[in-house]
């Protein structure tokens, strides 16, 4: 398919390849075996400027768009989702900063993310507020020169790894989500630590922790954007990062397609290689067309967002939505292909099909995401539009 | 540090095809790359350059094309390349090629050190290294494996025998050569790939390095390749038939025979 890339994202998309290839794949069923983070690899991707795609050129990054990161996040997840989501977290543990944060706050960190020196996350996520962002506990108190923190942020990605956290916390009880602000907050604080590192079932690779504030003293510089304007903000982050995870899923399902493609062409019963068998074929021919169908979705979003839109909520929960359902169906049909062996882990495919599965549920539920594309439905119907 | 690094252009295959009748290789279809020997010369130079300063200067000699490579060059960390290309040069055995080269690395001011890979994949001499140093009267090391220092006109380097490790401390200018066991090349970065697309990639010809006609190219050559071929595969094998015993002894007395036990 032509999808009418620019140079720099032929280029971009092309190196995330080579290094997918070169450094991840020797490496990835040992990376998930173990639950090991990807520090070789994050030190290679920052090598080759990855990480400043997603950093404007006034900070030391190359200024690319939404496409650029999800053509990368992609050609890494093809590979390994543990890894790219790793890669991508710290895209949108930084997306407060350049886009909320002021001059000081960009010159302070954005050159050293840009660089890959140091990885962001972002927190959101608590034990009672999950898909209910409303239900946030961890606080920002208002003390002289700045805010303590108190709470625990839960399932956070580059929790304990990332040295830059962007984290959500309520500075008004009685304001509900209009009470809450963004900080960023530097990993050694005295009162922040780390809980609980998660054991997953997928994207194992990828680091899952508890983040603890305890007393945590934040100096008032670092508050991002207003007091009150978290929730927007987050908002904002998540219709931006979304159609990442869509790219995520759009790299799991297609790594999982050529490997089934490749299975079925070698492993042989009843005397033909099982790709002769009409079963077979269109298993595989409804494979290819989710996949297309899904990165035609991803990149046609993604450029919507590049073009400077500023309502793209639709848009964007839908590239992760249907992205993410197909990634699901199609390595859960790749398993199938495999037959026995694909359940094995001496392959890949049950490791794409376990790294599948968070797609449908991190950054919105796809339910929830469901729930918010009717609810724009409705209102431009209202509207008349 | 003033380095440079000799690259070749080679087919990015093992399974070349030859024109039995020209007995010269099939060279359509295939992709052609770094000569993978030379990636290693460019990263340890690129490493030199970043502990002590200095620049890196990729030189090549070959057919225009070989300008992508350098571009690559440029792209792993290249301060600046120099393509030898001239039709005057074409057919070059690797004693013509080092002198095409050494006149070629006379003219560049100042340098401290010429590395090369150990050989390349498709001619497989390794002689280009030290024909190289001959020509330029300078001192040759093979097979290093690592560098140790490198003090002003001076380098403590190791480098690869049978059975071990030699420590050697080398005057410079030197020409070395670098084995694989020496480092690992990085992967090309967005800004030098950007940097590798603007870049000028100067050729320079015959003409321009003064060279002597005679000396280059197939004129210049001291050998000939009469002919290329694979050797045919024999194979002598042989079933023992008989039942086990007759077959161990069989097989035994075989052994004797031709002196094994």
């Amino acid at each position: 398919m032509e999808y009418l890339l620019n140079e720099q994202q032929k280029l971009v998309k092309n190196l995330a390849r080579k290094i997918a290839e070169e450094r991840i794949l020797p490496v990835r069923a040992d990376l998930d075996e173990r639950e090991e983070f990807p520090w070789a690899i994050m030190k290679d991707l920052a090598d080759s400027d990855l990480f400043r795609i997603f950093v404007p050129e006034e900070y030391e990054g190359l200024g690319g768009g939404c496409l650029d990161l999800c053509l990368i996040v992609e050609e890494l997840s093809r590979v390994c989702s543990g890894v790219a989501v790793t890669y991508a977290a710290s895209a949108l543990g930084s997306f407060a900063i350049r886009q909320f944060g002021t001059e000081e706050q960009k010159k302070k960190y954005l050159p050293d993310i840009a660089a890959g020196k140091r990885l962001t996350a972002f927190a959101l996520t608590e034990a009672s507020a999950g898909t209910d962002a409303t239900a946030l506990r961890t606080t920002a108190e208002k003390v002289a020169g700045g805010y303590v923190l108190n709470g625990t942020k839960q399932f956070i990605t580059n929790g304990g790894e990332a040295e830059i956290y962007t984290v959500i916390a309520l500075t008004d009880k009685t304001k509900g989500p209009r009470g809450a602000s963004a900080f960023l907050v530097d990993k050694g604080t005295p009162g922040f630590s780390f809980g609980k590192k998660e054991k997953k079932l997928g994207i194992r690779a990828s680091a899952t922790i508890e983040l603890i504030f305890r007393d945590c003293f934040i100096p008032e510089v670092n508050i991002v954007g207003r007091e009150g304007m978290g929730f927007i903000q987050t908002l904002h982050t998540l219709d931006w990062s979304r159609p990442g995870i869509g790219a995520q899923a759009v790299g799991v399902a297609q790594g999982a397609l050529e490997a089934a493609v490749d299975y079925a062409r070698q492993r042989v019963q009843f005397g033909h290689p099982i790709i002769a068998l009409p079963a077979v074929q269109t298993i595989l021919a409804d494979m290819a067309i989710q996949v297309e169908a899904a990165r035609a979705l991803v990149y046609a979003v993604a450029r919507t967002v590049d073009s400077g839109a500023k309502k793209i909520t639709e848009e964007s929960a839908m590239a992760k939505v249907f992205s993410s359902d197909v990634a699901m169906e199609v390595t859960t049909k790749a398993v199938q292909i495999f037959g026995g062996a694909g359940y094995m882990r001496d392959f890949p495919v049950e490791k794409m099909m376990r790294d599948a599965k968070i797609t449908q549920i991190y950054e919105g539920a796809n339910e929830m995401l469901r729930i918010t594309i009717a609810a724009e439905l409705r209102k431009r119907r209202g509207r008349r539009e | 540090m003033n380095i440079v690094v000799c690259l070749k252009q080679v087919p990015g295959t093992t399974q070349v095809k030859i024109n039995p009748q020209t007995n010269t290789l099939i060279r359509q279809d295939i992709k052609n790359i770094v000569n993978p020997f030379d990636t290693y010369a460019l990263e340890e130079g690129v490493r030199l350059k970043e502990r002590y300063g200095g620049k890196v200067t990729a030189i090549s000699m070959g057919p225009p094309q070989a300008e992508g490579m350098l571009r690559e060059a440029i792209a792993a960390g290249a301060d600046q390349t120099i393509l030898l290309s001239d039709r005057a040069f074409a057919g070059a055995d690797t004693l013509a090629t080092a002198y095409t080269l050494a006149q070629a690395i006379k003219k560049i001011e100042g340098y401290d050190l010429v590395i090369c890979g150990r050989q390349t994949i498709d001619g497989d001499t390794g002689q280009v290294g030290p024909e190289l140093a001959e020509e330029l009267g300078l001192p040759f090391i093979a097979y290093v494996n690592k560098i140790e220092e490198t003090t002003t006109g001076q380098m403590r380097i190791q480098r690869m025998i049978e059975e071990g490790h030699e420590l050697i401390e080398t005057p410079l200018p030197a020409v070395i050569s670098v084995v694989k066991e020496i480092n690992v090349p990085r992967l090309p970065s967005l800004r030098g790939i950007i940097k590798a697309k603007d870049a000028i990639i100067p050729v320079w010809t015959a003409h321009n390095l003064g060279v002597d006609p005679s000396m280059v190219g197939l004129d210049g050559s001291a050998t000939r390749v009469v002919k290329i071929f694979f050797p045919e595969r024999v194979r002598h094998g042989e079933k023992l038939q008989g039942d086990l015993e007759d077959q161990v002894a069989s097989l035994i007395e075989k052994l004797r025979k031709s002196r094994v036990i």
